[in-house]
């Protein structure tokens, strides 16, 4: 089972939190704070398993989690998920989430926390891995954001339009801090069918 | 009206959407609280209005705010709103917010069952998705209820989509409600060969994780997870179950067993890492519950071990953590082959990544022996002296203080050394572990007589300069060895070279800066050393060096007087008074050295940690019963119930109690009170020293103040380990060559030219002695203690409740409440199911009554429920007063025993699926190298139950215990016995429930006995329904059939093959020539004309029984069906084929399946008309009535409804739904059947049958 999925940036600063689990307001960005110290003070170069911290985990969790330029990607495990398995998780996650976008940054995420949650839905439910296969997730998102349009129609062309004006208005807008090389796979893994 | 909603839109384009406020909140760094407290504001302004997507959009800015922290369930009723939106957009939004924020003791939850009802069974597929995944994440227990069944129902759905998404959330649904785990159970594994790799994907995670849990209910599916992981080839789905499979392995080994060789092809064939160390992982999990059992696994063992140092060899640092984790599993049962790859582990303590090096401390633990712990430990020391960060070096402490101290010492042959390595860890700074040196210090003095002196000259020294240990005093956890060293000294101050330095340095002023509970103790053991130092003076002619003496203690002790700490106060002032008054005798020339040492005379010995826990309680004591009569509450009220049962008093009063009123218990409470303040010996509830000591209060919360380590810290005149180290070596070496000197000599005297043996070889782990004659002192229990396990487990634990046997079949009451007009599901029973369409047809279209109606069905079902379990208990306790009535019949042959319990089992499901586990299981390839081996083997696997004990004696051959290690495999074995045992029992029940089944009322002595069969009077004789279908010289078939409930065209045929010759029977093979009628039930692919291979092989004199299933069309006829069996006999100089015709008789009784009735269904149905009747007249019967009405039961499957003198109806019904209905009539040597049935063709060739029965009698 997975207990969390959590992203935040180098700053700590969260992107997107989904606890499969309840906790307070406050304990989750404890949490988050927690998890982000543990993570951020570990070399590049190290293994990406560590042991949960005080507020989530206890003997059987583990924190499982990789980073992408200016972003972590953490999931925390239990002992019933493979580590591995984990670890090619997040990278088919992070793939995904690079098609949906057209080369994602950490803007999108930011921007479009709602549409990375509708991607992740795709990907795990309740806390248990429910596809794995990118075509197949990328499908099922796609249909939906059409339906979404196809609702819109032309009432929400007005709204589109505004947006645009607003985003007209914001021309420093960046959109150039790439995640990173987001092809580096790890050796000998070769993603799940 | 269309104003209205173009003014909306056009309102809608100027609102924040969740872009702008992501935009804002960064626009608004300085004050991001201040602008997101304008946007919180604003959003309720929005969810105020109408508009759906003007509140939309406000809840989904809601759900990034929730993400940032701020608490939204006050918007909960508007998610709640936008979730039920009918548009897609909406919906979607409206129940992630919920997803992400709602939760158990959220109450407007109990408004959306009906919405998410409606959204699950929407003729948009994404509809019913969103709402499976919002409710995966807020599903409560009600929710679940209600919903479970219309889940269900997904699971079938015509699209992969929901069926992947409806079969996950089935784990959630069964967590919070776990009655429906076994109503869905079925679907669930019809799921695991679903077409659509997704679906079968998200069953396999279901069922792992339900198995992980309590592995024993899902043993039974082993098989089909088998055939899955050898035809998967999603890396994914395998890892699952190869996990799984490590879960179950434990319990049942055979099944590892079989394991072994597809993970090894595996593992030799995957390119996968991931799934290469899940292999790893699961081998090892099978090599731990083979244990030492398999001689020729050693190979398994090298393979996981090679692959595992590939692993850490390479250089991706999460292939090297995780071969380090798995190495550690190993390392468990197989130290030996880990203990080769030391220098690989010693290795990655040098390694940077922290994680890693935490792993290979692990694995030292299992690794060091008594020839390199001193080695190891001083390879550590260098790490702590290195190591940066307070975490790694605490861990660093503790793992060498676990590893010297593991299994009593085991591994320490010089005490010295390891007393001054714990000195020598006294240095660290800032270590939080202050007070696990200390307990080590403690206990290693106290249990180890021989280092006593050692180590109370060591502590002295300790405590002379505690001024170094303690630099910023108290402000670390290390000054708790003070404690220790304190208490030492004191306690065995015998061993002091100069008690009155150590007396001096254990009052200096500085002490009153210590802990509270550490100055305690200072306190308390210079009592004590003032004790012995009183002793040595006063053998002294100079009596002022003793009032010297005193009057330092006089001097101190004030300052501690004056303590704050209560404890320290108290002994303080205690002891100054005993010492003036020792000062006042000492005045007077009189001798006191001997009263005062007397106050600390005699040992203490260790506590047991659990001893109290073990005390046994005395027979005839019981803890639960008062005392005293309770106290009532007042005396009126303790009045009246008396009168009233006045009765019933006699039973419950005590004849000791005496009454005592109130008046009288309050005097008795009062002296007591003033008894125990006045007792010196009463333990009132004060905090005790240990307490304090525990709490040492604040330690962790004061700053740690780092002193530059660069200033070497070398505490003078304490020794360093090392030296020791060097000794040790020298010590060895002494003693070697000493050894070798003995033996030449003994060479010598004996003249005998033998070749040297001994002397080049390495030394050997017993060669080496320990320095001194270690007398370590064993922890003190009660006498007769009790042996107590320790496994509490968490009662909270959501998982126990899943903890359910999934074989049984299902009884009506646990059919998963519905809720709405759909028809009631197909397994529910045809009983439930008449009854709910009932309800439903009944129901009136108002929806308030609805409700209500529904509770009271509820609470009906409920109250059914009771009596059920009611009538299961009364059940319950007849069986245990047969048990000793069924212990005589309980050694009957396997076939008896097994045949009763098929026919105990109406549905066989239990029993097949239990045997065909065995069957699949005894299947496997077992290694041909030892012939005999083999056979006792199979043999043990062939005869699953009754044979266990002969079974289980090849395992528990080896099973001498030599140390430690062998001890838990003995356990392991312990189990394997244990399940065997339970298994055993299982069948015996089974055979128990055939004699009383349907006895839902207990007749006791009365004559009319309803639903049941009345055995009660006399034990009956023993019956067997199998008869001979084949025999010849090398092999003997019996065969029994059975109806199939749950397939109206099947019969289960069980042979029982029994090989009668001295040969190995193989390759059998069992045909039968179709009838039209009758057709051989064949695996997919095959011929019509193909024969069935029997799974298993006979040893000579062995017999095992397989299942054959048959399809029938017309079941009014009995038929015969002409078959083959051919085998090959197997000789150990030659084979040679067989075959052995035979004739399956599938009679009209066979297709009858014993269904209980009640009589008064039984009377609807004679009334209905709808039977035909006849009859049939036996004479010359010469059996108790209640011998043949059993007889019917058993051999014809009928029940007996009711009973009345010599006058029974029975009842039983066919597997296409006929009911046969008898009416059984005795007078004398005449029996006279009256039956009826609505297929007068099978009603005649079953009376037939039954005639027969009893002609053969």
């Amino acid at each position: 089972m997975i207990k969390a999925i959590l992203i935040f940036n180098n700053h700590g600063k969260p992107r997107l939190s989904k606890f499969y689990e309840h906790y307070t307001e406050d304990t989750e960005q404890q949490i988050i704070r927690e998890t982000f110290h543990l993570v951020s003070k570990r070399d590049e170069n190290v293994c990406n398993f560590l042991e949960g911290g005080m507020l989530i985990g206890g003997s059987d969790y583990k924190l499982i989690y990789r980073h992408y330029a200016t972003l972590y990607f953490v999931f925390c495990v239990d002992s019933s998920e493979s580590e591995l398995g984990i670890l090619d998780l997040i990278q088919v996650f992070v793939e995904t989430l690079d098609k949906c976008f057209e080369n994602v940054c950490e803007l999108d995420l930011i921007f479009h926390v709602d549409k990375v949650h509708n991607i992740l839905a795709e990907m795990v439910m309740g806390g248990m891995v429910l596809e794995t296969n990118m075509n197949e997730i990328i499908t099922q998102v796609d249909a939906q954001n059409k339906m979404e349009k196809a609702e819109a129609g032309i009432a929400g062309a007005p709204a589109r339009a505004v947006s645009a004006v607003k985003n007209m208005n914001l021309p420093e807008m960046p959109r150039n801090i790439n995640i990173g090389d987001i092809s580096i796979k790890v050796p000998n893994l070769p993603s799940f069918k | 009206m269309a104003l209205k909603i173009v003014k909306g839109s056009i309102d809608r384009m100027f609102d924040k959407n969740l872009q702008d406020l992501v935009r804002g909140i960064r626009n608004h760094k300085e004050d991001e609280a201040k602008y997101i407290s304008t946007c919180i504001d604003e959003i309720k302004q929005e969810l105020k209005q109408d508009n759906i997507a003007v509140k939309a959009n406000a809840v989904c800015k809601l759900t990034y705010l929730q993400m940032l922290g701020y608490d939204v369930s006050w918007a909960a009723f508007n998610i709640v709103e936008v979730m039920s939106s009918s548009k897609f957009t909406y919906k979607r939004i409206g129940y992630l917010a919920a997803s992400q924020c709602f939760h158990e003791s959220t109450d407007v939850i109990m408004l959306t069952t009906n919405q998410i009802r409606k959204d699950l069974s929407s003729p948009n597929q994404y509809d019913t998705g969103v709402a499976l995944t919002g409710l995966s994440c807020f599903v409560t227990p009600d929710l679940a209820r209600d919903l479970a069944n219309d889940i269900m129902t997904l699971m079938s759905h015509t699209k992969p989509y929901i069926r992947k998404k409806a079969v996950l959330i089935m784990y959630k649904v069964f967590l919070k409600y776990p009655e429906s785990l076994r109503p869905a159970f079925p679907r669930l594994k019809e799921k695991l060969e679903d077409p659509d790799p997704g679906v079968q994907s998200a069953a396999v995670n279901v069922i792992c994780e339900l198995a992980r849990r309590n592995p024993k209910n899902y043993l039974s599916l082993a098989p089909l997870f088998f055939k899955l992981m050898t035809s998967s080839t999603n890396n994914w789905v395998l890892i699952k179950i190869i996990k799984l499979f490590g879960a179950l392995t434990p319990l049942e080994p055979r099944l590892g067993k079989k394991l072994i060789e597809p993970l090894t092809n595996l593992i030799h064939s995957t390119s996968a890492m991931s799934l290469l160390y899940e292999c790893v992982n699961t081998v090892i999990a099978v090599l731990i519950s083979l244990s030492s059992g398999m001689p020729n696994h050693s190979a398994s063992i090298q393979l996981c071990v090679q692959k595992l140092r590939i692993l850490i060899e390479d250089s991706d640092q999460n292939l090297k953590y995780l071969g380090l984790l798995a190495m550690s599993k190993i390392l468990k049962t197989h130290p030996k082959s880990v203990q080769s790859h030391k220098d690989l582990i010693l290795q990655c303590l040098d390694d940077k990544d922290e994680s890693i090096r935490l792993r290979a401390l692990d694995l030292l633990y299992g690794m060091v022996s008594k020839k390199n712990l001193m080695e190891i430990v001083k390879k550590l020391m260098l790490h702590v002296d290195k190591a940066e960060g307070t975490t790694y070096r605490d861990e660093l402490l503790t793992k060498i203080i676990d590893i010297c101290s593991q299994s009593n010492y085991q591994y320490i042959t010089n005490f010295e050394w390891y007393i001054s390595i714990l000195v020598e860890l006294t240095r660290l700074e800032g270590t939080r572990h202050g007070h696990l040196i200390a307990s080590q210090m403690l206990d290693v003095a106290i249990r180890v007589k021989a280092i006593r002196v050692f180590a109370v000259a060591q502590m002295a020294t300790l405590l002379d300069n505690a001024h170094l240990l303690t630099g910023n005093m108290q402000r670390n956890g290390i000054c708790e060895v003070l404690y220790a060293a304190a208490w030492i000294c004191g306690e065995f101050s015998e061993h002091l070279e100069n008690p009155m330095q150590t007396l001096e340095a254990m009052l200096r002023p500085k002490v009153a800066t210590l802990p509270g509970h550490i100055q305690a103790v200072y306190v308390q053991n210079a009592a004590k050393l003032f004790a012995t130092v009183l002793k040595s003076q006063e053998g002294n002619t100079d009596s002022t060096a003793a009032q010297e003496t005193s009057q330092l203690m006089i001097d101190r002790l004030p300052l501690f007087v004056q303590s704050a700490n209560l404890e320290v106060q108290e002994r303080a002032s205690c002891i100054l008074q005993l010492v003036k008054y020792i000062q006042k005798l000492q005045q007077k020339d009189v001798e006191v050295a001997e009263e005062v040492t007397a106050l600390f005379a005699g040992e203490l010995n260790p506590v047991a940690p659990k001893a109290q826990k073990k005390v046994p309680v005395p027979e005839g004591l019981d803890l639960d019963a008062w005392i005293n009569e309770p106290p009532s509450e007042s005396e009126s009220e303790d009045e009246q119930p008396k009168a009233i049962f006045a009765k019933e008093e006699p039973k419950h009063s005590r004849p000791r109690h005496t009454e005592v009123d109130e008046k009288e218990l309050a005097r008795r409470r009062e002296a007591r009170k003033q008894e125990q303040a006045n007792n010196p010996f009463y333990i009132k509830a004060s905090p005790s020293s240990q307490k304090v000591y525990q709490e040492a209060p604040g330690v962790e919360h004061i700053p740690v103040v780092q002193i530059d380590l660069s200033v070497p810290l070398k505490v003078p005149g304490l020794p360093m380990s090392d030296q020791y180290v060097k000794l040790e070596e020298e010590r060895r070496q002494k003693a070697r060559a000493d050894k070798k000197k003995k033996e030449k000599k003994k060479r010598k005297e004996k003249h005998s030219g033998r070749g040297k043996k001994h002397d080049s070889g390495p030394e050997s782990e017993e060669d080496i002695a320990p320095a001194h004659q270690v007398d370590i002192v064993t922890e003190e229990m009660p006498e007769n203690a009790l042996p107590s396990d320790d496994d509490d487990k968490d009662p909270n634990d959501p998982h126990k409740a899943l903890d359910i046997d999934l074989d049984k079949p299902l009884a009506d009451s646990e059919k998963l409440p519905v809720r709405s007009h759909r028809a009631a599901e197909a397994l529910k029973s045809p009983a439930e199911d008449g009854e709910t369409e009932n309800a439903a047809s009944q129901e009136p279209k108002k929806k308030s009554s609805k409700e209500k109606r529904e509770k009271k069905k509820d609470k009906d079902r409920e109250r059914k429920k009771s009596k059920e379990e009611k009538k299961k208990k009364k059940k319950h306790k007849h069986e245990e007063k047969e048990e000793d009535l069924l212990g005589g019949q309980a050694d009957e042959s396997v076939v008896q025993s097994d045949e009763t319990s098929m026919v105990a089992e109406p549905p066989t499901s239990t029993s097949a699926e239990v045997s065909d586990l065995d069957f699949w299981l005894s299947n496997a390839p077992v290694p041909s190298n030892t012939q005999e081996a083999v056979t006792v083997a199979a043999a043990a696997e062939a005869a699953p139950e009754p044979e266990a004990p002969s079974g289980a004696a090849p395992d528990s051959e080896p099973d001498e215990p030599k140390d430690t290690e062998m001890e838990e495999t003995k356990s392991s074995k312990h189990k394997k016995k244990k399940q065997k045992k339970e298994k055993e029992e299982k069948e015996k029940k089974k055979k128990k429930k055939h004699h009383h089944h349907h006895h839902h009322s207990d007749g006791g002595g009365e004559e009319s006995v309803q639903n049941g069969t009345v055995e009660e009077e006399e034990p009956l004789p023993p019956m067997s329904n199998y008869c001979l279908l084949a025999e010849n010289s090398y092999i003997k078939m019996v065969y029994d059939i059975q109806g199939n409930l749950q397939d109206g065209s099947q019969v289960v045929v069980s042979v029982i093959f029994e090989n009668k010759c001295d040969s190995f029977l193989k390759s059998m093979e069992f045909n039968v020539l179709d009838s039209l009628n009758s057709k051989l039930q064949r695996p997919e692919g095959s011929g019509p004309h193909d024969g069935l291979t029997v799974p298993f092989q006979l040893p000579p004199g062995v017999s095992n029984e397989a299942r054959f299933v048959f399809t029938v069309q017309s079941i009014v006829m009995s038929q015969k069906l002409k078959g083959t069996l051919t085998f090959i006999v197997k000789n150990e100089d030659s084979s040679t084929h067989e075959k052995l015709d035979f004739k399956l008789h599938f009679t009209c009784t066979s297709y009858l399946i014993t269904t209980p009735c009640y009589s008064d269904a039984f009377a609807k149905l004679l009334e209905s008309g709808d039977l035909k009747g006849s009859s049939v007249r036996l004479e010359g019967v010469n059996m108790p009535f209640h011998h043949l009405l059993a007889r019917i039961c058993f051999h014809h499957h009928f029940s007996v409804v009711e009973r009345i003198d010599s006058c029974a109806s029975m009842y039983s019904r066919s597997i296409q739904g006929h009911h046969v209905c008898l009416l059984v009539k005795t007078s004398g040597q005449t029996v006279c059947i009256d039956a009826k049935c609505d297929e007068p063709t099978l009603l005649g060739n079953v009376l037939d049958e039954i005639k027969q029965t009893f002609s053969q009698c």
